[in-house]
């Protein structure tokens, strides 16, 4: 690839669009200097909150090091909420900075420091914020205690953070492998469940594969376009036409198939469930709100502002990935009797509005979609700090029939629970109906009635297992389930509730794996106690589902979090 | 790579001109392909690896062909030099080291439907390749090659101006790597009621050296 | 960096002939080094015992290690039946290729005149430079590695297994080393690092402008890379009988034995090249005799390995693992940092310095702190009951 360059740069002068210098062999003119000279301006404001992040983790390693094993338990998750609002207060920081200057590319051009960018480092900080305040109790519940799952997560999240601002394929492939590798690790972080060890090796698998494809549609964009710097490719796409797009639309296709698996779009969706299912309970919910919110960054990175002026033929995939999103991921969550697996497909489902906001590709959509996301990070985060408390010691359940009854055990616990379904389900004075509002009003501006209509319908489907679990919970607790065989349906422990019928597909609602992982070991044990009562809440989860609450309903009624959304949307 | 390959000739007889070049890259793309076929079609894995070698020096190849000098060394340094000799050490280490059978398929069918798939995607790039004309009307302006000075201080003027951030995030992967390595292959803590005797012995026999050491 | 002037004026008839020549040149000088090396060394390993040493064949037993060939290739060539055939027959040659190869791009010293053709003393001088040499002992491995497996024994198997882990540990230190060498000399080319070490005999070589260390640090991974004693795990009689090469006899052996030795007349050369001026030297009667100072300082390091080996004894394999990693791998990496740090300025060399000095008091504290945390369990279960009868945990 080099050799080729180099042969067709003798004797031509190259134009670099964006920064207007000359490039001719063996002498640059013009502002490109910089990249020429051993010196390149490095604006360390512009990677504030990832420099934190990253420099964190590694003062948390050696932290680790030199103290004596295991000698204040809690020190290293307090270290990390302290970077991650560090992280968080730097972001707000850019924010303010971003709106006295312009939007700018930094560091070489390698990422752009725009509102987009600064409002997915927000969003990550956060998410990292809450996934240590969820992670404390759990590892210590599980005898997991150690410092590697914060310095994962941080890292994660500095992954999360660069494909957010990157403005090229390399630095969104970058920061694509660094999130994904630390996830894989962290789902299969439980050493103890055979699940979790298996459902790492899965997503490694698959998520590698995906990475390699990612990986040849940005190849090919490059071999289309001549650049791998997203405004460039949009310069370039839009002042010539290519003779024949088949490798454009090749690599344009590759990359939306690559991003779509990180973001579980249906038809890449299938490790999503077993994931969710295995890795830890709060490490599941930081990796529905990051990887995803990073996942749909380099998407609207990608097809925004690199294949902007290749609208007509990206928009028809996007609305048919959003269409099989909606509808597969709200139809299957029905059919889940694992509370961990119904939410990994009402995650893909939730994933379906914000590819209508990606498809309408305006920047009421954009807002829309960016607004979803900002408020789903709450919603999922508060939303598996409930089912981390609910499933006991060793994940011993996580099927339905472990929230059944919380309403009496833990009537505030079951609120803020119902509270977060009900947001899930978009209803009204919730975040999540704006959300889904805004989405849908932004596809209906650019005149797609079906998708809209296709939208509304998913959210009816999906509303209906939402309020099972609701009813569930306050649904009286079972009476005689400890004498039931432990077989798979009393594993399921689910009691048709009266005017609902049940599905049972065995082949998608629970695969072998999924029975098995929760009657090894002493998991059956403590199904033949159910937790009545037991249901302690920790002081850091508390706090995250209050905050996160409390941010569902404040979002859901005033417009100050839309606003931010919608400023988020001005370098388009 | 393989599509690269197969998209010769409009695009690449403006750089291969050179008989000698097409010389080398037509022994490279042999390698390459031999050994690739090889890493799948042998059965015993230390074949396979070293089939896997020869694709690597094919590769590395194409890389000096292309006057990719150090891309093409570090090719060899890292992957032959390195990375496959772990995959030797580990074979060897664990003893899996025999000729599997292929005889009980995990999932029935797989085989044919994977032959087919793999024809599926080579058709699709030849078309690509033929129809597509690979139409790049813009050249990257990362540095030219031809130019005075060595490719070794291109590429490091490169990667320290332009690529320093991809470039220092790399090491973040790294870091999560060995974090990552730490966390699996730790086991996880045991009382040591739970130790076998020849652990014991080895902690003890530990114990012993320390305590010398300090003496 | 201009190239050899051998090619200035094109390729003709004579160029090849002088390439060729070239090529055998250098071919036989690493062939009749080893023949020398080994005369040289048990030499030198009796001197150290005081004994006589080989005294029979020729005079003063000088033509000991040509018998010794002669009666090697006589002997039947050995394949063990649960040998893997190909790899079992390939293998010597995979470990004598590397070796031979890397003394293509030593630099003896100065240009030559041949009929009108000036040319370097030099075999290939290749745009990636001293990293050849890496590519070189990258490969060596192999050799070593499959000559093991393929042998279809345990001991060799064990050698294998203890090659791989070794060589590769110790070639980071290699790297690192030669890039401190590269960072002051700038440039990857080895007639250029010995270029810039040329003039004022010892002032400007590279041992002194890298300060020692890297040299040491080099010099004891170039050991250990070439599994030498008291680095030599890899065929270690008490432990492995023998080892990687257990298996062989005749040719099989004797090129490993070649290879062997090949690879430690190319190290001297290389530590030479890198850190000892190459062939600089004073003029001797104002002629510049550069080759006979390479000699020289190559007879000298030869003698120092020989010396090593005739006076450590062998080190455990958890000690050489220690070795490398925790000590010549930081230190490598430290002293390169501060290397690089007073190329850029005086300010950044003695930061740097401070960076590392603060990075090994962490190292020494977190290498502490693992110890206590392994001394803590043993005080456990030196208190707790040993259990009976069960089994290896998963």
């Amino acid at each position: 690839m080099i050799g080729l360059l180099s042969h067709t740069l003798v004797g031509q002068t190259v134009q670099a669009p964006a920064t207007g210098c000359q490039v001719t062999p063996g002498k640059v003119t013009g502002l490109c200097q910089a990249f020429n000279s051993l010196h390149i301006p490095v604006e360390y404001r512009t990677i504030l909150p990832l420099l934190v992040l990253s420099i964190g983790a590694l003062v948390l390693l050696v932290i680790s090091a030199v103290l004596p094993k295991r000698s204040r338990p809690g020190l290293y998750p307090l270290l990390t909420v302290i970077i991650s609002g560090l992280a968080a207060g730097a972001s707000v920081f850019q924010w303010i900075d971003v709106g006295n200057h312009a939007a700018t590319k930094a560091i070489g051009n390698q990422i752009f420091y725009d509102r987009f960018s600064v409002l997915f480092m927000l969003l990550i900080s956060v998410a990292t914020l809450f996934g240590a305040l969820l992670s404390d109790s759990y590892l210590q519940r599980e005898g997991l205690d150690g410092v590697e799952a914060y310095v994962l997560m941080l890292l994660a999240s500095t992954g999360a953070m660069l494909m957010a601002a990157s403005a090229g394929t390399i630095m969104l492939f970058l920061g694509l492998e660094i999130m994904s590798i630390a996830l894989y690790v962290m789902t299969a972080y439980h050493r103890r469940r055979a699940a979790s060890g298996e459902g790492g090796l899965k997503y490694f698998i698959l998520g590698s594969f995906s990475s390699a494809i990612f990986l040849y549609g940005a190849a090919l964009a490059y071999g289309a376009t001549g650049t791998t710097q997203f405004d460039e490719m949009s310069v370039f796409l839009a002042r010539t036409t290519l003779p024949n797009d088949g490798i454009l639309l090749g690599g344009m296709a590759l990359l939306i198939v690559g991003l779509g698996f990180k973001v579980a779009a249906v038809p890449f969706h299938f490790w999503s469930p077993d994931v969710y299912e295995a890795a830890p309970t709060p490490f599941t919910g930081y990796m529905a709100a990051v990887a995803k919110a990073a996942g749909f960054a380099g998407l609207f990175r990608v097809l925004l502002e690199g294949f902007h002026s290749q609208e007509a033929n990206w928009r028809p995939a996007i609305w048919l990935i959003a269409v099989l999103t909606l509808l597969v991921g709200s139809v299957l969550a029905i059919a889940q009797r694992d509370l961990k697996r119904m939410m990994a497909y009402s995650s893909i489902s939730q994933a379906g509005y914000v590819l209508i906001g990606l498809q309408s590709a305006s920047s009421q959509g954009t807002a829309g979609a960016l607004f979803y996301l900002l408020t789903y990070t709450f919603i999922i985060a508060g939303t598996f700090a409930v089912i981390g408390l609910v499933q006991g010691e060793g994940e011993a359940r996580n099927d339905l029939g472990a929230i059944r009854g919380l309403g009496r055990r833990r009537p505030g616990l079951a609120l803020v629970m119902l509270l977060f379904l009900l947001a899930q389900a978009g209803v009204p004075f919730t975040s999540g109906f704006l959300a889904k509002f805004y989405v849908i009003a932004a596809a209906v501006n650019r005149g797609q009635y079906a998708l809209a209509i296709i939208g509304m319908l998913a959210a009816a489907i999906a509303a209906f297992f939402y309020l099972r679990v609701g009813l569930l919970m306050y649904s009286s607790p079972e009476v005689d389930e400890t004498k039931e065989p432990t077989d798979g349906a009393a594993l399921a422990g689910l009691r048709p509730i009266p005017g609902f019928d049940t599905p049972r597909e065995p082949a998608l609602s629970q695969g072998p794996g999924a029975v098995a992982a929760s009657s090894d070991g002493d998991g059956a044990v403590a199904l033949l106690a159910p937790p009545e009562g037991r249901v302690e809440i920790p002081f850091t989860v508390g706090i995250t589902l209050a905050v996160c609450a409390a941010f569902t309903i404040f979002a859901g009624v005033s417009s100050p979090v839309l606003d931010f959304a919608k400023h988020a949307t001005t370098y388009f | 790579m393989i599509a690269a390959l197969l998209a010769t000739p409009q695009p690449m007889s403006v750089h291969l001109a050179h008989a000698s070049a097409w010389a080398v890259f037509a022994v490279g793309a042999v390698l390459i392909l031999s050994g690739a076929l090889g890493v799948v079609l042998l059965r015993n894995p230390v074949h396979c690896a070293l089939m896997l070698v020869i694709t690597l020096f094919g590769i590395a190849l194409e890389f000096i062909d292309q006057s990719a000098d150090f891309l093409a060394a570090v090719q060899i340094i890292v992957y032959a030099g390195a990375v496959v000799i772990l995959f030797l050490f580990v074979i060897m280490f664990l003893g899996v080291d025999r000729r599997e059978r292929f005889m009980r398929e995990p999932f029935r069918g797989q085989k044919p439907l994977a032959v087919i798939l793999g024809l599926i995607t080579l058709a699709e790039i030849l078309v690509l390749s033929r129809v597509g004309n690979w139409s790049t009307g813009q050249h990257g302006v990362a540095g030219d090659l031809n130019g005075p000075g060595e490719n070794i201080q291109k590429l490091g003027q490169s990667i320290y101006t332009r690529y320093l951030l991809p470039f220092e995030m790399t090491s973040a992967l790294l870091v999560i790597a060995v974090v990552a390595t730490v966390v699996l292959a730790r086991q996880q803590s045991r009382a040591p009621s739970e130790l076998t005797k020849d652990e014991q012995a080895g902690v003890a026999a530990a114990a012993a050296d320390k305590a010398e050491a300090k003496r | 960096m201009t190239g050899d002037p051998l090619f200035a004026h094109g390729l003709n008839l004579a160029v090849w002939i002088i390439l060729v020549v070239k090529v055998i040149a250098v071919f036989a000088i690493v062939m009749v080094s080893v023949l020398f090396m080994v005369m040289y060394e048990r030499w030198a390993v009796a001197w150290l015992g005081v004994r006589h040493g080989p005294n029979r064949a020729g005079p003063r037993g000088s033509l000991q290690s040509l018998a010794d060939g002669v009666k090697l290739f006589f002997k039947e060539a050995f394949t063990p039946a649960r040998a893997d055939k190909v790899i079992y027959k390939a293998a010597p040659y995979i470990a004598l290729a590397p070796a031979i190869l890397a003394m293509s791009i030593v630099p003896f010293g100065g240009t030559i005149t041949v009929a009108g053709h000036t040319t370097r003393l030099q075999l290939v001088d290749p745009p990636w430079g001293i990293l050849f040499f890496l590519m070189c002992s990258g490969v060596a491995v192999y050799g070593i590695m499959l000559a093991g497996w393929s042998s279809g024994a345990k001991y060799s198997l064990l050698a294998s297994v203890r090659a791989s882990a070794q060589m590769v540990s110790y070639e980071a230190v290699l790297g690192l080393t030669i890039a401190t060498v590269v960072v002051v000399t700038g440039s990857v080319h080895t007639s250029a690092i010995v270029a810039a070490q040329h003039g004022g005999f010892l002032w400007h070589w590279n041992i002194i402008h890298t300060a020692l260390i890297p040299f040491a640090l080099y010099s004891i991974a170039a050991t250990a890379e070439i599994t030498r004693a008291p680095f030599d795990l890899v065929e270690a009689e008490e432990e492995i009988s023998g080892g990687f090469n257990m298996e062989y006899s005749s040719i099989g052996f004797a090129l490993f034995y070649l290879a062997e030795y090949a690879n430690l007349v190319v190290q001297a050369a290389l530590i030479t090249t890198l850190w000892l001026g190459g062939p600089d030297g004073p003029r001797i009667a104002g002629n510049s005799v550069g080759p006979l100072w390479f000699f020289i300082k190559v007879m000298v390091l030869l003698y120092i390995f020989i010396w090593i080996r005739a006076t450590l004894p062998r080190v455990r394999y958890d000690q050489l693992m220690e070795l490398g990693w925790k000590r010549l791998i930081p230190a490598s990496l430290a002293m390169l940092m501060i290397v690089a740090g007073f190329q850029v300025g005086r300010w950044w060399g003695l930061a740097a310095f401070g960076g590392s000095l603060l990075g090994f008091a962490l190292l020494l504290r977190a290498i502490d702190v693992g110890q206590d945390a392994s001394a803590m369990e043993v005080q456990i279960s030196a208190d707790a009951e040993i259990p009976s009868g069960r089994g290896a945990s998963s």
